[in-house]
């Protein structure tokens, strides 16, 4: 089902939540919203599912305009930030109950055959006669999901679906979910604050702000092509210089980038920690270390440059480097925004 | 631990030996005097003029008719009061609406509000003098001085117990269950008989038997506007000071054995109830559901 937001506005009270938001997703695609608290990513996903209503602008389920269709008769499967699995009912009479409560009557045995499929769709066979306090996160967290398929919706919509999870558990149903996305080929969206979730998981990603879209694209595109400070900032770890533009190049700090084509004047020169390298000897912007964070893959470095800058960066593990020691900072690549 | 050495300090901050008795001593002897000598003396005087009287005094008609009123009483205003409570909490807990905090206040009024207080201002709704008092007696409708006064000051008083147990637990719960059934289909009837009830039901019943109890035992509100008439508006607390009045201590007491018969099952249920989670002591694990690691 393709999906369509057309000028959409939310206001709660005082606080315009999500101001002219415009987008469209494919059929059978998987999106993420990207965004800080705040951004207005919930509110997007709850109008979609019907939970809230929009303020202003329309909502198109295909060709039908469905700005106005309840909750309930939207189809649309939700599965909620904490999973709001029913505590009184089993695993197996929560996936079921949609197909109890639905206005298409189903024969019980079919209720029951179609339980156990989606059990064994989210790999939770045998644990259909556990309550939700007796099962794991990870495993309430697939049961949400068998309950929001059941009622075979045309929309797939998750709020946050990892955020209550450990890191662990995390990085295995990602891949999980995306397999099942496969498998079913369903519109799928889903809410994230967490940058590594919606690169690794999503087809796109639409990156959020202040209600608005700020950028739009497939992972490729918005980390090798972000178009703001904000951006780059919220993608990753950035290190941010004072830089003057002239003639078509940055300076900074004793470092000069090519900027094809940019205005004279004030800007920003954002750089990944990948990005900067340490040498003893110059040209590049001399610094002294701060600190320095030992990781199992790489050397992180704390640096100050002499005018008070506050750099990171990597080095590799064999490194020698020391806090304290005297040195310069080179830039392999980075980007520059106008102030 | 290497504090063998120090083995009279005691195990917890302002747990000493001394502080510790002096407490407990204090708390048992105020809890007898109290409570438990009271209780005792209602059980000791209803018998002491011997089985008969007692049960002259039970089976008397006026007894009788005040415990039939009671009931009666406590059938209409206790449901009254429980669809009033889960409507309340149900509307201030799920729903944001302009004065909503002001219904929050409204509800808690009958608790700080001294039952008699109640009594008077349904006088003067309700009396001959006051507000509605003469259109009610042109259409011939009796309020005060009669059941339905009696009816609804028991009301006015018990109205927050239902409410007060469950607006904490259901804003605890939040709104994400109800959201969730409907979301997969569910009418607002089916969400709340088979996901908000099942939740709540526990501190409903709850609610409902602190409730009762009070209804029965209304005492300051119900007898500004029963009128105290024997075998008509008297109910099983207005029966008993009006025995007690009339010399007859053994009958009076027989009656309020009768309360304190009814006041034993309340606590019984009380407890019961709390054994199941109901009360203030809340299930945090129904409540939310934290991070766990997978299995």
């Amino acid at each position: 089902m393709k999906i369509r937001l057309d000028h959409v506005v939310k206001t709660f009270d005082t606080f315009r939540a999500v101001r002219d938001v415009s987008l469209d997703i494919e059929s059978g695609e998987l999106v993420a919203l990207l965004g800080p608290s705040g951004s207005g990513k919930t509110t997007i996903l709850r109008m979609v599912a019907g939970l809230e209503y929009a303020d202003g602008g329309h909502i198109y389920f295909g060709d039908h305009d469905a700005t106005g269709i309840p909750v309930r008769d939207r189809g649309v499967g939700f599965v909620f930030q904490h999973y709001a699995l029913f505590p009184h009912m089993t695993v197996a009479e929560n996936i079921a109950f949609g197909m109890k409560v639905s206005k298409v009557k189903r024969e019980k045995t079919a209720i029951a055959a179609r339980v156990v499929d989606l059990l064994r769709l989210v790999r939770l066979e045998g644990l259909g006669n556990r309550f939700p306090a007796q099962i794991s996160g990870g495993q309430r967290q697939r049961v949400a999901l068998a309950r929001a398929l059941s009622v075979d919706p045309k929309v797939l919509l998750l709020d946050e679906p990892f955020g209550a999870l450990d890191a662990n558990v995390r990085h295995d149903l990602r891949r999980w979910l995306r397999e099942i996305h496969r498998e079913l080929g369903i519109t799928t969206i889903f809410v994230t604050h967490d940058q590594e979730e919606a690169l690794d998981l999503a087809d796109r990603v639409v990156i959020l702000k202040d209600g608005q879209i700020v950028q739009q694209g497939t992972p490729e595109e918005v980390c090798r092509n972000p178009q703001s400070a904000f951006v780059m900032k919220f993608l990753g770890d950035a290190n941010m210089l004072q830089a003057q533009v002239r003639d078509g190049r940055a300076y900074a700090s004793g470092a000069a980038i090519e900027v094809g084509g940019m205005a004279d004047g004030k800007a920003e020169l954002y750089a990944r920690p990948a990005d900067l390298d340490w040498s003893a000897h110059g040209p590049g912007i001399a610094a002294s270390i701060d600190r320095i964070l030992d990781r199992p893959d790489s050397r992180r470095v704390l640096a100050t440059t002499e005018n008070g800058e506050h750099l990171e960066f990597d080095v590799e593990p064999e490194r020698p480097v020391r806090a304290n020691e005297r040195g310069f900072v080179t830039l392999r690549r980075a980007r520059v925004f106008a102030v | 631990m290497g504090g063998m050495a120090r083995g009279k300090r005691p195990p917890r901050v302002g747990d000493g030996p001394l502080v510790r008795r002096l407490l407990i001593g204090l708390v048992l002897i105020l809890g007898a005097f109290l409570v438990l000598a009271p209780l005792l003396i209602i059980g000791v005087e209803a018998f002491s003029r011997g089985w008969a009287v007692f049960r002259d005094t039970i089976a008397h008609p006026d007894t009788q008719h005040a415990i039939l009123l009671t009931v009666f009483t406590a059938m209409i205003a206790v449901p009254v009061n429980t669809a009033f409570g889960v409507a309340a909490a149900w509307s201030i807990t799920k729903f944001d609406f302009w004065g909503k905090r002001f219904l929050l206040v409204v509800i808690e009024i009958p608790f700080s509000v001294s039952p008699i207080v109640a009594g008077v201002a349904y006088l003067f709704v309700y009396g001959l003098q006051g507000l509605f008092g003469p259109l009610l007696d042109d259409w011939g409708i009796k309020i005060l001085f009669a059941v339905p006064g009696i009816i609804l000051a028991s009301m006015f008083v018990t109205a927050p117990f239902v409410a007060r147990e469950l607006i904490p637990l259901m804003q605890a719960q939040g709104r994400d269950l109800e959201e969730a059934a409907t979301s997969l289909g569910a009418s607002g009837w089916r969400t709340f008989f088979s996901v908000t009830l099942p939740n709540i039901k526990w501190a409903l019943l709850y609610g409902v038997v602190l409730c009762n109890a009070r209804v029965m035992g209304e005492f300051g509100a119900v007898s500004v506007v029963s009128g105290n008439i024997r075998g008509q508006t008297n109910t099983l607390p207005l029966h008993i000071e009006l025995l007690y009045h009339d010399y007859q201590a053994a009958g009076a007491f027989a009656s309020a054995s009768i309360l304190a018969l009814i006041a034993l099952f309340t606590i019984i249920a009380k407890v019961a109830l709390e054994r199941q989670g109901a009360g203030r002591v809340r299930r945090p694990a129904l409540v939310t559901q934290p991070a766990e690691k997978a299995s």
